[in-house]
């Protein structure tokens, strides 16, 4: 074994390369997934006034829950509050591409769907938006992630995903859990 | 001898002291979490704790050990009196004073916002305040280390300032670039919100002020372990550096790509677009190549104090280091967790793939890995290094012993407590709640295994308390060092080094390029929140803050 100062140089750009070529592959990899394969954050930087935004548009009372627009996109919508989810239950159904939007009036919030990788911050001032497909059915669990307040950790809804053919929304398009 | 030993201990034993209570605070919240019942269980006990606990733990310890160590780098690497002695007492005095006063203002339970403070939440306007006086105290000190080492290039012209040094004024300009974002978002947004002068704060700009802080903040903590690989480990392994060109390389590295990368912690948030956090996600890959070319050049000095003390073959050389002193082997530990929670940051970094973990346990589960661990384990290593220096007592054939049984408690302890949370958190466990509810089928086979990461968390408070009785001890034998002896081995190089190109031995390039990076990864993220502001969030007292 010999340490001489060309040897340490050598072994010391060999290493380096290595270390290129390791970053280069992560990098082609994360690019393939976010060009390829869609696999991008939600990143919708879409504002909205956190003081009103139970007042009036889409994130009024009536508006919540799932609904199937005239297009045939499925969508649903949910408040996140202290210290609840308005609605604490929403069905959609599996093998379908869904949208949720999520937006909060008063503090932080996130939310992820246990056993998916939907997952989004919840921020006031700004609407939230996932794109997603769920493949399993059943009630999965869906939990405030980020410190709210002292009630967070009662702060959980479920999404109810059903097999595409039990998935029967109304004449206005609308479907819930307790339908 | 070390002619300022008062001032480093001072910082030292703050640091550790307020380390070892918050380490029973960090099991007590595991106890809370599982299955068992728990005494004081509330939820405004809970979340008052986790913020003492993360306060203690990510600001007080590792500030205070950081400049502690730095003053004591200051006068032994470069061999010569500190400059601004009266200022560092002043700037101890200050984080003392904000530390206190954002521990009183915790327990009084007017503070429960945890240490990532979450606005439109505010807490007493004191307990920012608090931390505020602690960086200040730290700005003090970044001074010091800066003027130390260009008073020493002054007097030695030419001259390669010694590693340990340029490290640690690479970390005090990186944590002089890392503060603004954090201190941006208390005084102009957070600060005047909690004095009731404003009624709302426009969370996005928060959010993305705090993350300008929130991974460089993180290589701060992380710099005094790599002091030790680079200038410590080698020495006490009985081997030679293998390259310290490398050292130099990685610690401006470092400089250069802790800070453009905060953005990789709103991934998952609504408030940017995919394009900044795709920009930021590539240059957070960059960031691992430092610590891939340390691991590299800290292992291959190893081999050479392996083969030195008659080591052969392909991994004989491994048997024969020197695994029965302290820093040996907790650079041994400190590799072996680093294996684990780096190849979590890598699945955390990955932009898209962000969203399998994002606020789960298994992130939780990786900055325990990676600071309590990795990086908490070096600081052991260094306090046994030095403790000796600034006592004047060596261990004894009892304390080598204890040292090596709290750094093995320590790492097993760790390890307990964070492979079940990375699987949990796979498994969507969510994170920063008091207690689950177990009855719930869906979660409850989770019970046993926070019961596992129960045990880790007590082994971890037995672990720490041996600490400070093995560092109680240093202080209590006879004298047995005289007061010319060297205070510290620092590491040989192999080839060592006359003259290095001034890019290698100075930051003026470095601190330019630091420039053009923040413009590029954060000017315009942050300019849409100033030309447009979002509609304001208003703000929630916690606690009866006021």
């Amino acid at each position: 074994m010999s340490w001489t100062e060309h040897d340490v140089v050598r072994s010391e750009l060999r290493w380096s390369l290595a270390v290129a070529g390791f970053v280069a592959i992560l990098f082609a990899l994360t690019l393939v997934a976010a060009l390829a394969l869609h696999r991008n954050p939600p990143s919708n930087a879409e504002r909205i006034d956190p003081k009103t935004l139970h007042l009036t548009g889409e994130f009024t009372e009536s508006n919540l829950g799932t609904r199937v627009e005239a297009n045939g996109q499925i969508t649903t919508r949910i408040v996140a509050t202290q210290f609840a989810f308005v609605p604490n239950c929403v069905v959609l159904p599996e093998g379908r591409e869904v949208t949720l939007r999520l937006a909060s009036p008063d503090v932080i919030h996130g939310i992820l769907v246990a056993g998916t990788n939907v997952n989004t911050m919840v921020v006031p001032g700004y609407v939230s938006q996932v794109h997603t497909v769920f493949r399993k059915t059943g009630d999965l669990l869906m939990p405030c992630h980020e410190f709210c307040g002292f009630g967070h950790s009662q702060m959980w809804a479920r999404v109810r995903v059903v097999p595409g053919d039990q998935f029967r929304p109304d004449a206005q398009g609308r479907a819930s859990c307790g339908s | 001898m070390v002619r300022n030993r008062g001032l480093v201990l001072a910082h030292l034993w703050v640091a550790f002291a307020v380390f070892a209570a918050a380490s029973v605070l960090g099991a007590w919240q595991m106890w809370v979490r599982s299955p068992l019942s728990a005494p004081f269980a509330e939820p405004q006990t809970y979340f008052a704790s986790v913020t003492a606990h993360g306060t203690g733990m990510a600001y007080v310890l590792t500030t205070f050990f950081v400049m502690g160590f730095g003053y004591f780098v200051a006068e032994t690497a470069l061999g010569r009196d500190l400059p601004g002695v009266r200022a560092a007492w002043g700037a101890y005095a200050l984080g003392v004073i904000g530390a206190i006063m954002a521990v009183v203002t915790i327990m009084t339970g007017r503070a429960s916002v945890l240490y990532t403070f979450y606005p439109p939440m505010t807490a007493s306007a004191f307990y920012y305040i608090g931390l505020v006086l602690v960086v200040v105290g730290s700005w003090i000190w970044s001074a010091i280390m800066i003027i130390a080492m260009a008073r020493w290039k002054r007097d030695n012209p030419g001259q390669p300032v010694p590693l340990a040094m340029f490290a640690t004024v690479a970390n005090a300009i990186m944590w002089l670039w890392t503060t603004l974002g954090v201190a941006a978002e208390l005084l102009i947004q957070v600060i005047p919100a909690a004095f009731g002068w404003t009624e709302t704060i426009d969370v996005g700009l928060s959010r993305t002020l705090f993350s300008w802080t929130l991974h460089a903040i993180v290589y701060f903590w992380l710099f005094p372990a790599y002091i030790a690989f680079y200038t410590m480990a080698p020495a006490a392994a009985g081997g030679r550096l293998y390259s310290e060109t490398m050292g130099r390389l990685s610690f401006v590295l470092f400089l250069l790509y802790s800070l453009p990368v905060g953005l990789h912690h709103l991934f998952m948030d609504p408030e940017h677009s995919t394009g900044f956090k795709f920009i930021q996600s590539f240059l957070t890959f960059l960031v691992t190549i430092p610590t891939l070319l340390t691991v590299f050049t800290i292992t291959a000095s190893f081999e050479i104090a392996g083969r030195l003390r008659g080591g052969t073959g392909l991994f004989g050389w491994i048997r024969a280091l020197p695994w029965d002193r302290p820093m040996v082997l907790a650079t041994g530990l400190a590799f072996f967790m680093l294996w684990f929670c780096g190849g979590g940051g890598l699945i955390n970094m990955s932009y898209g793939m962000n969203a399998m973990v994002h606020n789960t346990s298994w992130v939780t589960a990786h900055f325990h890995l990676i600071f309590g661990g990795t990086v908490v384990i070096m600081y052991f290593a260094i306090a046994y290094e030095i403790w000796p220096a600034l006592t004047g007592r060596l261990p004894d054939a009892v304390a080598l012993p204890s040292q090596r049984r709290q750094l093995w408690t320590w790492a097993i302890g760790m390890l307990i407590l964070t492979l079940p949370w990375h699987w949990l958190g796979l498994n969507g466990q969510w994170r920063r709640v008091a207690h689950f509810d177990y009855a719930d089928p869906a979660i409850a086979w989770w019970g046993p295994w926070v019961v596992v990461s129960l045990i880790g968390g007590v082994l971890l408070v037995m672990s720490a308390f041996l600490f400070v009785w093995n560092l109680a001890q240093l202080h209590e034998k006879p004298k047995q060092i005289s007061a010319a002896a060297a205070p510290v081995a620092y590491a040989v190089p192999l080839h060592p080094v006359a003259r290095v190109p001034a890019a290698l031995n100075g930051f003026a390039l470095w601190n330019v390029l630091v420039r053009v990076l923040m413009i590029v990864a954060y000017a315009w993220p942050i300019a849409p929140f100033a030309v447009y502001p979002s509609p304001g969030a208003v703000i929630h007292r916690v606690g009866g803050a006021g």
